[in-house]
């Protein structure tokens, strides 16, 4: 027993170095799998009054850009309203039968929030944006993230009460559902960590004619995304003769160096479609329960 | 000042210029990835004890992870570094050191060349763990070898700039006080 203690104690620093080390490595590999990292909640509230403070001196360089952006949306919202329009034919009248109503004859599928980008990095092979809005605001894991022109940036992977951290589509593990505006055919888009001015979509079928310069869309197939959102435009056609399926480089329509404000979109209906796919799937493919 | 305050202080500046600056550069290559920040472990006073030294390594690296969204990897490598630091000190220590009395390692105390492979193994240690680490997750041995080669080159690059536009003249501790 004394040994024992004698060795520990003779070796005390360099088990301090493994445990540290074990520890550090713990904390990396919980993270990659679950997005849930020990004590990211409380570090995320800390770190995010920091980058809020730096954000504010930032926000002022960039205003003048910033600001015309947003009189574009602005403008082209104002050609959506339905006082820009003209009835000429009071026989005919819209109807809407895809959908249950509710007492203003629409369903509302989703819901836009806006938020303040206060830190982003573009650098490294996973990169994460952080929002100033967080579990408070009613944001969660999940929604879509669209920049202020309304193009795709990411999705919302993790939440404190004020903050969010939102999974960039210049991260290795993104896979969004696209298609092309043209032909409606849809794709995965992902991104290899090469360059973060192109993005990858795969599994678009070569019976598709596709040509370089043909916008990409989020797709009506996607659960967190609204469909028909720009995505990018393609910008070079690889043809593997190996495959049947396209490899397109895409560029993207968002331009992550500069997002000040995005949208959080929320797909009010997210948690059926989720638990109704994941219900199918254990139904059909658990060989337990159903026995063929 | 206390040497407290002055390594606070250089642990909240280095911190800020690795998330604020370095992190945010536009990208130069993708194989290019600078940093400074772990300039702040290999400029801790001699007198740290080896395990100190561990664990304010591991905080330096786990704050820097938790403003980067990767909990773990820099702890990592910061670790490793702070291990493998009083080991080097000793071999790299001048032989004659009857009149030695420096704070902490800088081009003066231990001269330039010395200095030099201190810096460059440790920097070679800390960049090739974590791009050890990433390429364990995803790519090719290839990117790897390229990655950390030219991540040292650029970090060793910055190290020097750094240490000639910041000359550390702390040179002798006194008797009171420090």
């Amino acid at each position: 027993m004394r040994n024992v203690i004698l060795f520990i104690r003779r070796y005390f620093t360099f088990f301090t170095f493994l445990f540290l080390q074990v520890l550090s490595l713990w904390f990396l590999y919980s993270f990659n799998k679950f997005h849930q990292a020990q004590f990211l909640q409380t570090a995320n509230e800390l770190t995010g009054k920091v980058n809020g403070r730096y954000k504010k001196v930032e926000n002022f360089f960039a205003l003048g850009d910033e600001n015309r952006r947003v009189h574009t949306l602005n403008d082209s919202l104002y050609n959506l309203l339905s006082r820009q329009y003209i009835e000429t034919d009071t026989t005919r009248r819209l109807v809407r039968d895809t959908v249950p109503s509710d007492t203003l004859n629409k369903y509302r599928r989703y819901y836009f929030r806006p938020a303040a980008v206060i830190y982003n990095a573009t650098s490294g092979e996973k990169n994460y944006i952080q929002l100033d809005r967080g579990a408070a605001h009613g944001i969660t894991e999940n929604m879509a993230v669209l920049n202020s022109d309304g193009a795709a940036v990411g999705v919302v992977v993790n939440v404190s009460p004020h903050f969010a951290q939102v999974m960039s589509l210049l991260h290795v593990r993104q896979k969004v559902n696209v298609a092309l505006k043209k032909t409606g055919d849809f794709g995965t888009l992902e991104w290899d960590g090469v360059d973060p001015g192109l993005l990858l979509l795969k599994g678009l079928p070569k019976s598709v004619s596709v040509k370089v310069g043909d916008s990409v869309v989020t797709s009506r197939y996607s659960f967190n995304f609204p469909p028909g959102y720009p995505v990018g435009t393609v910008a070079e056609i690889v043809s593997d003769p190996g495959t049947n399926f396209f490899l397109l480089k895409v560029k993207p329509a968002a331009r992550f160096y500069n997002l000040q404000y995005v949208f959080v979109v929320e797909n009010l209906q997210y948690s059926e479609q989720a638990q109704l796919d994941e219900q199918t799937r254990k139904r059909i493919e658990d060989p337990k329960r159903n026995p063929r | 000042m206390s040497e407290l305050i002055r390594n606070s202080i250089r642990f909240i500046l280095f911190l800020l210029f690795e998330v604020y600056v370095l992190n945010r550069v536009p990208h130069l290559h993708r194989f290019i990835s600078p940093s400074l920040y772990f300039l702040f472990i290999l400029w801790l006073p001699f007198v740290v004890s080896p395990r100190w030294l561990l664990l304010i390594a591991f905080v330096t690296g786990l704050t820097l992870d938790y403003f980067t969204q990767s909990p773990g990897l820099h702890a990592s490598a910061c670790v490793l570094i702070a291990f493998v630091r009083p080991f080097l000190i000793t071999v790299l220590m001048p032989r004659d050191n009857s009149d030695f009395n420096y704070r902490e390692p800088s081009p003066q105390s231990l001269l330039w060349a010395p200095y030099f492979i201190y810096v460059l193994i440790l920097t070679l240690l800390h960049h090739g763990w974590l791009v050890l680490l990433e390429w364990m997750s995803f790519g090719s041995f290839g990117d790897f070898l390229i990655k950390l080669i030219a991540s040292t080159a650029i970090s060793l690059l910055l190290i020097i700039t750094v240490e000639l536009l910041f000359p550390r003249n702390m040179r002798y501790r006194t008797n009171v006080g420090g």
